[in-house]
């Protein structure tokens, strides 16, 4: 299985990303430069966290417009497999993949802290393994994590059950104290209309090895690495 | 000429930083403080004289990348 790991200039989680992959899960995994202009043979596509082009302007407002992201666009028509995390969610809400958009933490903070992550729905690639009821414990480290979505986008968002993953407490409550940047309805991870194209806040690829505090975000790859071989399977 | 522009937080997105510096001035005693929105500005050099041209072009570039449209509104002047 081929994943591509995106690297703009200031992208800094791509080798994690690539780590996991290739490491923990044994898969090949190629780094996919901006300046690119196509993912070779990837399954499924990476926007790894960071901080793009020094977040210049607004976070992923340039990255977007790198023409290895013209590669990502034409990708996920087709309905490969995106998945864009901390920075990398950014750059999807930026380039209009994802709905919504990522401002200042309400509390002026940079936060740097494990979270509890309730899955709100497993029909998707990215978490069609994750057991009902499991909560995933897995870091933030993020300035601009604070998911904004206008009210009509967030009835939807809602109702088609595009709300990925939530912020909670230890009991699985969204509750305020819960939510570490002030999203809407403590709104971690969403993803697109088609299911295709998701992102979220915390670090998975943080969270991949029992020697590092948690597994637990092993879980959205490996949910991942199902969808592809299913789909590998379909078109057999 | 050029372009003077001015991108500001969209009343409906919080707007932390403005809430903050708000604070900072009831905090030294100015009085008659309202609600303080943080934006950005920019100044862009235009060759030509076409002025007309030049709106066009700005104001598609504000739509598409120098402000996210779902959290900022913009305005700008040519001079």
């Amino acid at each position: 299985m081929n994943f591509a790991v995106l690297q703009f200039p200031a992208s800094n989680c791509d080798q994690d990303a690539v780590h996991v992959l290739k490491n923990v899960l044994g898969h090949s995994a190629n780094l996919a430069w901006h300046k690119d202009t196509t993912l070779g043979n990837a399954d499924a596509v990476i926007v790894p966290g960071g901080f793009s082009y020094g977040d210049y302007l607004r976070t992923g407002a340039i990255a977007r417009f790198s023409p290895i992201m013209q590669a990502v666009k034409e990708f996920a028509d087709l309905g490969g497999p995106v998945l864009g995390i901390c920075n990398g969610f950014q750059i999807l809400t930026e380039a209009g993949l994802l709905p919504g958009a990522l401002v200042r933490n309400r509390s002026l903070q940079f936060r740097c802290e494990n979270v509890f992550l309730k899955t709100e729905s497993n029909s998707t690639p990215f978490t069609q393994t994750i057991p009902d009821g499991k909560l995933l414990r897995v870091p933030i480290a993020h300035g601009e994590g604070c998911y904004f979505a206008e009210p009509e986008t967030l009835a939807k968002l809602n109702s088609n059950g595009q709300v990925l993953w939530r912020y909670v407490d230890a009991q699985g409550n969204a509750t305020e104290i819960a939510n570490p940047n002030g999203s809407l309805e403590n709104i971690a991870g969403v993803c697109n209309a088609a299911r295709n194209v998701a992102g979220l806040m915390p670090h998975p690829e943080r969270a991949s090895e029992g020697l590092l505090g948690s597994a637990d975000g092993r879980l959205i790859f490996e949910s991942l690495v199902k969808w592809i071989e299913q789909r590998h399977a379909k078109a057999a | 000429m050029k372009a003077k522009i001015i991108i500001t937080p969209k009343k409906a997105v919080v707007d932390p930083q403005g809430k903050t510096v708000q604070g900072a001035l009831e905090h030294m005693g100015y009085s008659g403080i309202g609600a303080v929105h943080v934006g950005k500005y920019l100044e862009i050099e235009l060759a030509g004289a076409d002025k007309e041209a030049a709106r066009k072009q700005i104001n598609d570039a504000c739509h598409k990348i120098l402000s996210n449209p779902v959290i900022e509104d913009y305005h700008f002047e040519i001079e």
